[in-house]
């Protein structure tokens, strides 16, 4: 034995091989290989003095007199990466916006990752270092997480659960059950961009323009929505389902109507295109860094000019308003100077035969 | 959007319903069939109908492939999926189709069915090509417009010596159902069908022309405009048929020149030609058996013919006996008059052939009209 040899080694465990790497078993095993992919991958690129703590949980200090939002989200896109983000970004995103939508300020977040045996480290890094791009921007730590491996065939490559904690001041709370006749409907940008952008590259359908991801965490111009002091009774994002089912919801749940302007919806003209290709109808295909804001109608102008001066609303426009309507109906004042009811999605948009 | 919002401009919109306001007579009715989905969907998605004089009615006929798709056919691609273990390829909007046992092709791929939604026949050749060890299967539905690239993926698989790709054919042919409409035993059973001319439907005849329809008009005096899917394409073919019935004409006239002529397109239709030949008969979902009005692969293409290839007996399944679908894709019937309309029936359930695709008659009023039966 030589005597180099017989030193003890400082890193006798070797570091994740990230450029050839693996998912193997044991980084969901709980043994030496996941903890060291918990404080190789997660930890190094998204730490902080609450995930340093190292527990099951994280203690974090009380917020004063305010009241406790968490909202969870789990994320399995397919494909993980597309043009203007990835799934580690929109985890962040997704979660921090559904807190924020209820008026809070998002302080914490939790993620949960579902591994699948033989997915790439390369890849899991890029995704974890674009989640810690994204908490810090947003300057929303995740501050504990949790990893599970399961076999090949059993996952989509990496699944992601995020859950997040904010706080909301006494009297700032919002909900969907807020919307009363005479209010107005905002949107704080161009319709559909993240489902087209997925769409597109899920079945390589290679448009002239690339449709990017609008993926964003949104509490920043929340941040300034609020600052104009205008009364606003309801935030949503919509997501899944888009704008007409987000707002189907918020008007069964305030038991209201709505009444849409199609001319002042705002859609990128290459969406528009890619859903007039498709047959599908960007009111019901997915955003992740749009809200709707419903506001006293005294207010809107107010709001708009806030929402507009914010990097991530420049495009907002006023889009309807709310009426009493037993039946919850959403409908829309076509551009052709008809009327519509935007109904409730069923079941999937599929394209259409011909 | 260039070439698409020349074509939705509410102004030009405006304009047009004054024209057909002055063009309409206020003593009688007018009665129009479009007889395309792709029109009864822009005239519920534009809300059309608002804009028309109260006597000029426009009746949702039944040119909506997914909804004449009758229940045997989508049974006999699930059976192939479930029960031959082939690769099921097909259009995303016939996976909603209902079809026996509650199933639907998109809750037979949840059952393990190996399903595929492809963009294009020539997708379905793609994954024969990739999975030589699969049988892989076009569902192949439509109406003249899908027809020719179901043929050339027929010869490509041909080209290419492919032993593991086949079409189930269920292509129709539109002239077939405007005869049942006008002339079938259902009419006299419930009914005259109010009918005074028909929007004839812009993508077929870019396939098979205007000459076509000539036979209707002649035949049946009703005036026919052929008509793009635009709403100002629909508004203006309206206005053309009240001319045509106001002057006692009826002739066939093509608003769509911009993409159809009287001819066709005469490659295409040799295409169809070389595969397909005429079925003596074929199941429509809510038009019953029809005479000449389907195709079929032709015998020198048999090796790529799901039917023969694959042990498939066909069995008609009816439709639920509450539903109208019969009446109202002849226009005897709106879909308001069903009794399961909007209860038991809906997009989310659709019961009835015109429920099923948002194209169809039922679908199209549930979601974006039904605002006005409340």
């Amino acid at each position: 034995m030589s005597e180099s040899s017989a030193t003890p080694r400082k890193n006798y465990v070797r570091p994740l091989d990230i450029k050839h790497g693996q998912v193997d078993m044991a980084h969901g095993a709980g043994g030496r290989a996941m903890a060291q992919l918990i404080e190789e991958l997660f930890a190094r690129h998204l730490g902080n003095e609450y995930l340093a703590q190292g527990d099951d949980g994280a203690l974090l200090p009380a917020q004063g007199e305010g009241r406790l939002v968490m909202a969870t989200d789990s994320h399995v896109v397919s494909p993980l990466f597309f043009p203007g983000g990835d799934i580690g970004c929109l985890s962040v995103h997704g979660t921090i916006n559904d807190v924020a939508m209820m008026g809070a300020k998002p302080l914490w977040l939790s993620a949960g990752f579902i591994l699948e045996e033989g997915f790439k480290l390369a890849d899991l890094a890029r995704i974890v270092q674009s989640m810690a791009a994204a908490a810090k921007e947003a300057g929303v730590p995740v501050v504990t997480g949790d990893t599970k491996v399961v076999e090949r065939g059993k996952g989509d490559g990496v699944f992601i659960t995020t859950t997040g904690v904010g706080v909301v001041a006494p009297g700032q709370a919002l909900s969907g059950r807020s919307a009363r006749p005479g209010d107005v409907i905002l949107i704080s940008g161009t319709l559909g961009d993240h489902g087209m952008a997925i769409m597109a590259e899920r079945e390589s359908l290679g448009f002239e323009s690339p449709i990017v991801s609008d993926t964003a965490a949104l509490h920043g111009l929340i941040a300034a929505m609020r600052a104009s002091g205008a009364d606003i009774h309801v935030l949503r994002d919509p997501t899944r389902g888009g704008l007409a089912t987000t707002l189907n919801e918020i008007a069964r749940q305030s038991g209201v109507g709505m009444m849409l302007q199609e001319k002042a919806l705002p859609v990128n003209p290459a969406v528009n295109a890619a859903c007039e290709f498709l047959g599908l109808d960007p009111l019901y295909v997915a955003n992740e860094g749009k809200l709707v804001a419903i506001c006293a109608e005294n207010d809107a102008e107010k709001l708009l000019t806030a929402m507009r001066a914010h990097p991530l609303g420049g495009q907002s426009a006023i889009i309807g308003t709310v009426h009493e309507d037993a039946h919850h109906f959403v409908q829309m004042t076509t551009a052709f100077g008809g009327k519509r009811i935007v109904d409730w999605l069923s079941g999937e948009q599929l394209p259409r035969i011909c | 959007m260039k070439y698409i919002d020349e074509f939705r401009d509410g102004e030009v919109a405006k304009g047009l319903a004054e024209a057909i306001r002055r063009e309409a007579n206020p003593a009688r009715n007018y009665h129009f069939m479009e007889f395309c989905g792709g029109h009864t969907h822009a005239i519920s998605r534009y809300g059309v109908s608002d804009l028309l004089p109260a006597n000029v009615k426009m009746i949702h006929g039944p040119g909506c492939p997914v909804c004449v798709l009758p229940i045997g056919r989508v049974d006999q691609a699930i059976r192939l999926a479930v029960e031959q273990g082939v690769m099921l390829c097909t259009y995303g909007d016939c996976l909603r189709v209902p079809a026996s046992d509650g199933l639907s092709l998109m809750k037979a791929k949840a059952r393990g069915g190996d399903i595929r939604m492809v963009y294009s026949s020539a997708d379905a050749v793609l994954l024969a090509q990739k999975n030589p060890d699969k049988q892989v299967v076009f569902f192949a539905i439509g109406f003249e417009t899908t027809t020719p690239p179901t043929a050339v993926a027929i010869k490509q698989a041909a080209a290419l010596g492919l032993k593991n790709f086949s079409v189930l054919c269920c292509h129709v042919l539109t002239p077939s159902a405007i005869s049942s409409i006008l002339e079938s035993p259902e009419v006299r059973q419930w009914g005259t069908v109010p009918l005074d001319g028909f929007i004839g439907p812009a993508h077929v005849s870019t396939i098979i022309g205007s000459r076509p329809y000539e036979f209707f008009a002649e035949e049946y005096r009703k005036p026919v405009v052929i008509a793009g899917f635009e709403p100002l394409d629909v508004m203006q073919a309206i206005k053309m048929l009240i001319r045509q019935v106001n002057e006692g004409r009826a002739e066939v006239e093509n608003e769509f020149s911009r993409a159809v002529d009287r001819d066709g397109n005469k490659k295409a239709q040799q295409l169809v030609a070389d595969v397909f030949e005429m079925r003596k008969h074929f199941e429509w979902r809510g038009l019953n058996v029809l005479p000449y009005s389907a195709l079929r692969i032709r015998s020198q293409f048999a090796e790529f013919d799901a039917e023969k290839r694959f042990p498939l007996g066909y069995a008609s399944v009816p439709d639920h006996k509450a539903c109208e679908c019969g009446a109202i894709l002849r226009g005897v019937k709106r879909p308001q008059d069903c009794k399961i309309f909007g209860t038991v029936c809906t997009p989310e359930n659709p019961v009835g052939s015109c429920m099923v695709s948002s194209e169809g008659a039922c679908a199209a009023h549930y979601t974006y009209g039904r605002y006005k039966d409340v």
